[in-house]
């Protein structure tokens, strides 16, 4: 009978969370009619953030592979992007930081950028193929903990030292803004807005859906066991260093994806969203919404977003203080972040019922 | 030539400043298997006591304010110390062979010690005055001088380097220290308080960063991101170093230095960078565990 | 018969000490047997070096007439050699039976994971497995639950459903009591059916039960081999490993 409860518990709790995902996504849905559009945009660039932490957490969350530098990933997907946004804008002509640098014609690389598709392929190809060398040359020699999450640091820095420097090619600190239109719409357009919107939350659910699929199968449960011995997996015979390129891949590439889907809406990528300081405040996101949760990761993004412009539109300050603890905090007292704690909640009041009813 | 000359010392100072801050990374990682994202800070904060001593000898008499300097290299250490004495007495503890939770934790110690320092000293860079004996340079040929300030620190660095080494291999402490690294259980067992050894060694890894930061002050003005822009650099050398072996950090601050400064000579510096990033990436496909390494037998580390 | 598992000059050595000096061994098919000798003999690294856990500096292991000296551990595995470690490991943020789940697959690929689900015959092998070490009523917890031998318990099952060629076990009673010693004396037998079995053991009264031929290491080389009787009344056994009570500590 326990047994069988034990069993139940298991399917309850992943029955529980499709319940949270469908409220969220229903309040998202529902959001315009409530919220200005200045807070609905805003709305859009969270669930952009929320659709890459779902990657970030299948990776750090169920693998345990800490990643410091998924701003990178991210940030290529977004200039991928808004390459296109920008030849869209330009209109056949030089893109304005081009002609400032001198430069006389579009350099080749930037070419196909003018096709949306192949901008929106890009986007997700371009950081998974990055991923794929990084992950090749560092996990098959075993490179892994925090060896790997200082390259992976180091990844962040060096990119936007090259993107800064690069400045004909990539437009250099300001990055590329200045967007005027996405497939014909004005981005100006109230209405083109409300598409991206809901085409966000279209691609969040997608994402989510998917990913829920991927570690419900076998597959989950290998990154799990990665996690916590991985050599003990390599003694199951399966060759973890596959495992771990495959994952981080997928989560680079839905990283890219996210920074698609945050470029028309924000209208500006820069290097500065590539660092360091961006890529590790991802991490807290999924670290309090909660690690190896794919919901927890979606909370955490969305919520954390929602502080920190709440809270540092007005007291600038308080944010460092704020963000600085809460990564304490959460590490030292909440290590499964809210979900965590949900979880512990809800079974100490289901036993306690289970003790009156006795 | 003689630019080149230049830029290599030039290179090689900044690189024994990444050793040095290195240095206490290395050690309280490869004693706790804790990383230090706030080990940057303490930079910091040995640049802002710095600072203050300056402040303060500013309105002493004239003819002392050259000796500052003197007491601030101490001064920053002990400061830095004493943080880090706190801090691993509050977090740190808490997060042994827990290594990537103790990168997110000291992270979030590091914003708020960068905020607490904005606070404090306001958001603009300060400057440091250098005393008058370290102005000018050490003139090798015309046209080729090499400043007294990178000098002194190159020799800042060597001394504390060597006291390290005495402590280190030479001392009870030492033993003490490399005990804990190699087999913390036979070290406890054997009646070593690892708990006390914890706590001073990450001190004094602290201090040594502060004694960075004060050298920092020689060239360039300073503010509360000061740690930052040091950190990833210094993580390079550890891993390209190695964990628990001073030889490696030593190796590594070199290499780093040198090969970002040629690489700058002769590109520039964004590409530097990256060329810097893909031979140390070459490197670890020839030796994952960096150059010196203590060698482990344990299952799962 | 034909050795399943023939080791040639092997020597393993760290940073110039030689953990493994110049064994050379063949095991036979169907055999049970025993690696013995004092702490530090280089019984564990042997194991570690004829399932790829160290790469040895020099000679070979051959399995099966394979030479696979330099595979990688999960390729050694899928030729068909198992290995459980003496602290015991299984996944402990998963069940019993997930556990087992992992092990059970043939086709440890990708591609299988994410798209093959488990063949009617893995389920029910898994559930033999199960009822054999005792396991089924428990299959749904986790193994933060279990006590150390059933921990134990469930990586030898973990092993059985990887059904290898060749096993090897290190120290797989220790920490047990007599009653748990014995059943996993007569789960080993039963596994030997169909198994070749390597143990690495320091309980001299479970070598004699169940050793079929047993080898003594003394600081990396064979000091002797042959019948347990032959290894008991051997005066060099007795000096360095035997008489030293070795066999109640360590």
């Amino acid at each position: 009978m326990i047994l069988c409860s034990m069993f139940d518990a298991r399917s309850l709790e992943n029955s529980k969370e499709k319940l949270v995902f469908s409220v969220i996504i229903l309040g998202l849905v529902l959001a315009p009619l409530f919220l200005s559009d200045f807070r609905i945009n805003l709305l859009g660039k969270f669930i952009a953030y929320a659709i890459l932490a779902i990657g970030l957490d299948l990776i750090w969350g169920f693998t345990g592979i800490l990643s410091l530098g998924h701003g990178v990933f991210f940030g290529l997907g977004a200039y991928c992007m808004a390459m296109y946004l920008k030849l869209e804008a330009a209109n056949g002509k030089l893109p304005d930081f081009m002609s400032w640098s001198g430069l006389e014609g579009l350099p080749w690389f930037w070419k196909p950028f003018s096709n949306s598709i192949f901008a929106l392929v890009m986007a997700i190809l371009v950081p998974s193929i990055l991923a794929f060398f990084i992950g090749f040359l560092t996990f098959k020699n075993r490179i892994r903990g925090v060896y790997f999450s200082i390259l992976s640091q180091a990844l962040a820095i060096i990119f936007v030292t090259l993107f800064i420097g690069q400045q004909a090619y990539t437009g250099g600190t300001n990055g590329l803004t200045n967007y005027k239109s996405i497939l014909g719409s004005a981005l100006s357009n109230g209405s083109t807005k409300l598409v991206l919107y809901y085409i966000s939350i279209g691609i969040l659910v997608l994402v989510y859906v998917f990913c829920s699929v991927l570690v419900k199968r076998r597959l989950g449960r290998i990154l799990v066991a990665i996690r916590d011995g991985e050599n003990r997996v390599r003694f199951s015979g399966y060759n973890p260093t596959t495992y771990k390129i495959f994952v981080y891949c997928l989560s680079a590439g839905i990283a890219g994806l996210a920074g698609a889907i945050f470029v028309p809406q924000v209208g500006i990528i820069s290097p500065a969203e590539m660092g360091i300081v961006p890529s590790i405040e991802m991490i807290i996101w999924v670290a309090i919404g909660g690690r190896g949760t794919l919901i927890g990761a979606v909370i955490g993004a969305i919520l954390v977003n929602a502080l920190k412009s709440g809270i540092s539109e007005s007291f600038p300050d308080v944010w460092s203080y704020f963000i600085g603890l809460a990564f304490i905090f959460i590490v030292l007292f909440m290590p499964n972040g809210i979900v965590g704690l949900a979880k512990k909640i809800t079974r100490k009041v289901s036993k306690q019922a289970l003790h009156t009813n006795h | 030539m003689g630019t080149y000359i230049l830029q290599i010392f030039n290179g090689i100072s900044v690189s024994s400043i990444l050793m040095l801050a290195a240095l206490g990374l290395a050690i309280t990682f490869g004693l706790m298997k804790v990383i230090n994202m706030a080990h940057g800070e303490f930079i910091m904060i040995g640049a802002y006591v710095t600072y203050l001593v300056q402040n303060l000898f500013i309105h002493l008499d004239k003819s002392l304010f050259g000796l500052y300097f003197v007491l601030a290299i101490p001064a920053s250490f002990v400061v830095a110390a004493f943080i880090g004495f706190v801090l691993e007495g509050t977090v740190i503890r808490h997060l042994y062979n827990r290594p990537l939770d103790s990168i997110l934790a000291t992270w979030g110690v590091s914003l708020v010690l960068q905020q607490l320092a904005r606070s404090i000293f306001g958001a603009p860079n300060v400057d440091v005055k250098s005393p008058g004996w370290l102005e000018g340079g050490l003139v090798l040929h015309q046209g080729l001088q090499l400043p007294y300030k990178r000098l002194f620190i190159i020799a800042l660095v060597i001394t504390c380097i060597l006291g390290m080494f005495v402590l280190l291999y030479k001392s009870k402490t030492g033993r003490r220290i490399r005990a804990v690294m190699q087999n913390r259980e036979m070290a406890e067992s054997m009646g070593i308080n690892t708990r006390r050894v914890d706590a001073y060694t990450f001190a004094i890894g602290s201090g040594l960063a502060g004694i960075a930061g004060c050298a920092l002050t020689l060239l360039g003005s300073i503010g509360s991101t000061l740690g930052t822009n040091y950190i990833v650099d210094t993580f390079m050398v550890v891993v390209l170093g190695g964990v628990g072996k001073l030889i490696g950090t030593v190796a590594g601050g070199l290499f780093i230095g040198t090969a970002n400064t040629t690489l700058e000579f002769y590109t520039n510096t964004s590409l530097a960078k990256v060329l810097v990033f893909l031979l140390i990436i070459t490197f670890l496909q020839w030796r994952p565990k960096g150059l010196f390494n203590i060698s482990s037998r344990s299952l799962d580390e | 018969m034909e050795s399943i598992l023939q080791i040639d000059n092997l020597t393993v050595s760290f940073d110039g000490f030689k953990a493994v000096n110049n064994v050379n061994t063949g095991i036979k098919k169907g055999e049970i047997r025993f690696f013995i000798g004092p702490n530090g003999a280089g019984k564990t690294t042997l194991l570690d070096a004829i399932c790829g856990r160290v790469k040895p500096q020099s000679g070979q292991v051959k399995f099966l007439d394979r030479e696979v000296t330099r595979y990688a551990e999960h390729e050694i595995v899928n030729v068909g050699i198992g290995r459980k470690f003496q602290v015991p490991s299984v996944f402990t943020n998963m069940t019993v039976y997930e556990n087992m789940e992992l092990a059970v697959v043939k086709d440890r690929s990708l591609y299988s994971s994410l798209f093959q689900r488990l063949k009617k015959e893995q389920i029910e092998r898994i559930e033999d497995i199960l009822v054999t070490i005792g396991l089924y009523e428990k299959r749904y917890n986790t193994p933060t639950a279990l006590s150390h031998g059933e921990k134990q318990w469930l990586e030898i099952g973990m092993l059985l459903a990887q059904e290898p060629k060749l096993m090897l076990l290190d120290e797989p009673v220790a920490g047990m009591g007599r009653a748990e010693t014995d059943k996993t004396g007569e789960l080993l037998k039963k596994i030997a059916q169909t198994c070749t079995i390597v143990v690495v053991e320091h309980d001299m009264e479970f070598v004699r039960d169940y050793a079929s031929k047993v080898t003594v290491l003394h600081e990396g080389a064979i000091l002797d081999e042959g019948s347990v009787y032959d290894v008991q009344n051997n005066q060099k056994v007795i000096d360095v490993y035997l008489g030293r009570g070795g066999e109640r500590d360590a």
